[in-house]
């Protein structure tokens, strides 16, 4: 899920050439599973934390346990979050990174 | 370019047995979440060797196995847990502050006028994350996913925090000694600031340490000062520390009252009366747990030979007793032997020979008993953050 697309191929070319495969990433190169709501997650996600943070803690959370993590961000850590923008990066979230089987989840 | 790294974990797109060329680093992966998985790296950090890279920003970085090998875990390969931006502090212009409605005389030092003023102490102590195994809860629970590397073992050196506030004088109402670093959070949320009773304050053992395995700690440890708090989880080692504030009151900060929370009395009593509420504790003393280290499960090992693995063990700081193996799904158990004891608040090594008798898969159990006769859980005792998760490992290997 990680460093995908395009990176993968030229990834595995390096990785069949070195006995240590080197890639020079960094949280820049972490792509969310595309679909509405992927510009708002990362824009008020990556405020304050890398969004490896999402993929990390996935596939294992329901749509209720997304929206305590949001919620907490918010009421907690003082994410500047509209209803709207909690309303469509939870739907986001389960959508893409919940617990019910959906298509772009990990594994 | 100074920054190497390769994935680390199995996605079926990119391959996952060319990605997978060293079984040690993979030891937790298969109880972790999928996710966790696919987006764990090992990454370099300036001045750090590759580590399993569980978060770029905070960083958070886990040990991998292969360096438990070794009784001082290296700097260069410690774990790295941050909430916050990293502080960069410039040693110079670094000041510690000591004050707080407890404190009779506020001071503040300089790094030479500490080291002038307080006799210098060492102590060997576990600093193990308070969400280490995290990962390996089932069902899993949100926070960092750690599998085993949350952890390390190190000589501390330092003066001792006790002097520190009995130079500045300590009132009678003093109840908590609260402890600030140099980080600062993003927005406006609660900035890390933790708390200690006084008693464990005062313990002649707790540290404000300078150095790790006789080196400055790195700026990822804590540079240029932290708290050393053996036997307690590492929430309470404040790193790049600046403040310390003697309370007469408890402290009441989010990451005391609300974060780093267990159900009360699911893990015994805490120690800090003053953070007790009626439903839940703060997370304290380390639970006694062991982990096998060497070979890594997964290995190989030679029929009719005899093979010895190595293994670690600790607690919070009572000591370890012994440390048992099965062979036979806990039918029946045997003695490894201790490696040196380099003081109760460090791991212990131990070593377990054996000879496996026929080919196949086979697994081995090791349970590890503290000198205050706790011994590790049989099964998880769930918890909502995920802590304390020292279950007897089932460490799989083959003979062939």
């Amino acid at each position: 899920m990680l460093p995908e697309g395009g990176f993968g191929s030229l990834l595995l070319c390096v990785i069949v050439a070195l006995p240590t495969p080197v890639i020079a990433a960094d949280e820049t190169d972490i792509v969310l599973a595309e679909g509405p709501g992927r510009e708002q997650v990362q824009a008020a996600c990556s405020m304050c934390h890398s969004l490896d943070y999402i993929v990390m803690n996935s596939p294992f959370q329901d749509k209720a346990a997304w929206e305590k993590s949001v919620r907490k961000m918010v009421t907690v850590m003082g994410a500047p979050l509209t209803a709207g923008d909690v309303a469509a990066i939870v739907a986001y979230l389960d959508g893409h990174y919940g617990k019910q089987p959906a298509a772009d989840a990990p594994h | 370019m100074d920054r190497r790294r390769f994935l680390l974990g199995s996605s079926s797109a990119l391959g996952a047995s060319l990605l997978l060329p060293n079984r040690l680093i993979a030891a937790a992966n298969a109880d972790l979440p999928a996710g966790a998985v696919v987006s764990a790296v090992m990454d370099a950090l300036p001045g750090k060797r590759p580590l399993i890279k569980r978060s770029f920003r905070p960083p958070n970085y886990e040990t991998p196995l292969a360096f438990y090998r070794q009784a001082l875990t290296p700097n260069d390969a410690f774990y790295v847990r941050w909430h916050m931006g990293v502080p960069d502090v410039a040693l110079a212009e670094w000041r510690l502050r000591v004050a707080g409605p407890a404190a009779i005389t506020p001071r503040e030092f300089t790094h030479p006028e500490l080291l002038r003023k307080f006799k210098a102490h060492e102590v060997v102590a576990i600093n193990q994350c308070s969400g280490n195994r995290r990962g390996l809860f089932t069902p899993h629970v949100p926070g960092v996913q750690w599998g085993y590397g949350a952890m390390g073992n190190a000589v501390w050196r330092g003066v001792r925090l006790k002097d520190v506030l009995e130079d500045a004088g300590l009132a009678a109402g003093a109840l908590e000694v609260k402890a600030d670093g140099a980080d600062a959070p993003t927005l406006t949320g609660p900035d890390f600031v933790k708390s200690l009773p006084m008693w464990k304050a005062l313990d002649a053992d707790t540290l404000i340490a300078f150095e790790m395995n006789g080196e400055p700690l790195p700026r990822w440890n804590g540079f240029p000062a932290r708290l050393v708090v053996p036997g307690w989880t590492a929430t309470y080692w404040t790193k790049a520390l600046t403040e310390l504030s003697v309370l007469d009151r408890p402290f009441d900060g989010f990451w005391m009252k609300t974060a780093y929370r267990v159900p009360r009395g699911l893990f015994g009593a805490s120690g800090f009366d003053s953070q007790d509420t009626e439903q839940n504790s703060p997370i304290t003393a380390i639970r006694v747990n062991s982990l096998v280290i060497d070979p890594a499960p997964g290995a190989t090992l030679p029929v009719n030979r005899r093979s010895e693995v190595l293994g670690i063990a600790w607690d919070g700081g009572s000591g370890i007793s012994n440390v048992e193996v099965s062979l036979d799904g806990g039918a029946s158990w045997r003695e490894a032997r201790l490696g040196r004891d380099l003081g109760r608040y460090s791991w212990r090594q131990w070593r377990f020979s054996l000879k496996p008798a026929q080919a196949g898969a086979f697994t081995l159990m090791a349970r590890a008993r503290a000198r205050d006769g706790s011994t590790q859980a049989d099964t998880l005792i769930p918890n909502p953050a995920g802590y304390h998760h020292n279950v007897v490992q089932e460490a799989d290997f083959h003979a062939a």
